[in-house]
């Protein structure tokens, strides 16, 4: 029997993921790096208490309309709708705003491991190449070697990081066929990659799926045997229901900046000298 | 801070970023952080290849796109769009940092809230709000063979940044190797800070005056050559 992983929407692509798994999502900080429409599923579906690992926090829906973004979903759909029980993430907070995130951080309904970028990847493809752990210079003589085992090797000194292992990857490709293998566009393939594989099920969501054989073999990024469904953007994105108009977009901006120009004013009070 | 040092003219961001570039060797490669760091992009010294790295996985990437006008698949670390060039490649996040963490990163150029006399560089604290973000800044600041600090000389409130030992939490001990401020360069050496330029009307005495630890000015200590 032919093998065949694409499935035909986003709904069928998460529909065994439960409450409590531990989900990673592919991306760095952009919106296009980002599986948006599979988030979107995931929030449709319900679950909570889910374990996220991804690079960031997501910036929100509505500063990516204001780009002109088709599909402007990214991390920020699980972040504002509570479903996150704990974020294993590199790059939390903005310096510009206060995002959703560290709202929620601040009220205490969101536990935080926060990785080194390189050691996110690095844990990440450890867990997809079977590993038991990688050894990193990166973190020693900071907080982040606290509670870890240190071994020197070479006469330098390491921590002992250990791989991070997830239920379900989504991830985001441009172009992907029936056997799952994918190739990527530009610098949106980051953590794309990196975590196809590292997870019990991985999910691609694509722009285009193309005939099997279309891919060239030379230039094929991740191949099929990492990734379990394929699922295909469609070709125009939809008119949302809710979907947020221009006028709507600049006042969320003036509500970020005010909430910048807020968090400086509290910071003050408090007598915190920086700027 | 005096009055006297209040009316001396600092460096303009566009200046340090100058500055900085001024470091810049034929063929080197070399990853920008935000802010003023990117900017040092723009001011290449003529003749000279540099390649770019960026963590989000591309290296060789051309000068920063007028607004509006990119390709949002084709951006910098800090989101912006950049322009496409001859070489350029592209590579996922796992490679992205073998490079950083491998040596293969001549120079990275960051800010900072602060640096020690040692060299420890502490920057991912936003100061104000107890959360921060890592993100790269680390594995850059341990990876690559030389790191470069392009930062504001003080606080707004006239604060030294340059200290004898960080206040805020540290990104990685004994890390850097050159501070550029708005008001001198200095390098970070085995037997401490030594200042190497002062900006334009400024004396190594008025550099001394705003910088905690004991600077140690070389005897070669003139004007930063901005040519």
């Amino acid at each position: 029997m032919p093998i065949n992983k694409i499935v035909d929407s986003f709904d069928e692509a998460v529909a065994d993921i439960e409450d409590g798994a531990v989900i990673m999502v592919g991306g760095f900080g952009t919106v296009v790096s980002t599986p948006s429409l599979l988030l979107e599923a995931v929030y449709r579906k319900g679950v909570k208490n889910l374990t996220t690992v991804s690079n960031s926090s997501g910036f929100g829906a509505d500063v990516w309309k204001l780009q002109g973004a088709p599909f402007p979903e990214d991390m920020d759909i699980l972040v504002r709708n509570e479903r996150i029980k704990k974020a294993i993430v590199s790059a939390p907070v903005s310096a510009l705003y206060v995002n959703n995130f560290e709202k929620l951080l601040r009220a205490g309904k969101v536990e935080i491991e926060m990785v080194p970028q390189g050691t996110l990847a690095e844990r990440i493809r450890a867990a997809k190449a079977g590993l038991g752990g990688v050894y990193v210079p990166v973190g020693i003589g900071t907080v982040v070697e606290e509670e870890k085992e240190k071994k020197i090797i070479d006469g330098r000194e390491y921590l002992l990081e250990l791989p991070i292992k997830a239920d379900f990857a989504l991830i985001h490709a441009h172009k992907g066929d029936r056997w799952g293998n994918l190739v990527y566009r530009g610098t949106s393939r980051t953590f794309n990659p990196t975590m196809s594989g590292a997870a019990r099920v991985t999910i691609a969501e694509v722009d285009e799926i193309v005939e099997l054989g279309a891919l060239d073999p030379e230039c094929i990024v991740t191949p099929g045997v990492y990734v379990d469904r394929v699922v295909a953007r469609p070709k125009v994105a939809p008119t949302q229901e809710g979907e947020i108009t221009d006028h709507q977009a600049l006042e969320s901006k003036k509500r970020f900046e005010n909430e910048i120009q807020e968090s400086i004013r509290r910071a003050k009070e408090r007598g915190m000298r920086d700027e | 801070m005096s009055d006297n040092l209040q009316a001396k003219e600092k460096l303009d961001r566009q200046t340090v970023a100058l500055r900085v570039a001024k470091e810049f060797q034929d063929g080197n490669v070399v990853n920008l952080g935000i802010g003023i760091p990117m900017l040092a992009s723009n001011f290449i010294p003529a003749g000279r290849e540099v390649i770019f790295h960026a963590e989000n996985g591309v290296l060789g990437f051309g000068e920063v796109t007028p607004s509006g006008e990119g390709d949002l698949d084709l951006v910098n670390a800090g989101g912006q769009t950049v322009k496409p060039q001859p070489g350029m490649c592209f590579f996922s996040h796992d490679e992205s940092f073998a490079i950083v963490r491998g040596g293969y990163l001549d120079i990275s150029v960051m800010g900072a809230y602060q640096v020690s006399e040692k060299g420890d560089l502490a920057n991912y604290m936003v100061p104000e709000r107890e959360v921060g973000t890592i993100g790269g800044a680390m594995d850059l600041a341990f990876g690559a063979k030389k790191l470069i600090i392009a930062m504001n000389h003080t606080t707004k409130d006239g604060e030294p940044r340059i200290v004898r030992k960080c206040s805020y939490l540290l990104t990685a001990p004994e890390c850097v190797d050159l501070i550029v401020t708005d008001i001198a360069v200095i390098e970070v050496t085995d037997r401490g800070l030594v200042l190497k330029e002062v900006a334009p009307g400024w004396t190594p005495e008025d550099v001394q005056s705003l910088t905690e630890p004991t600077l140690t000015v070389d005897p070669d200590c003139h004007d930063i050559e901005l040519v």
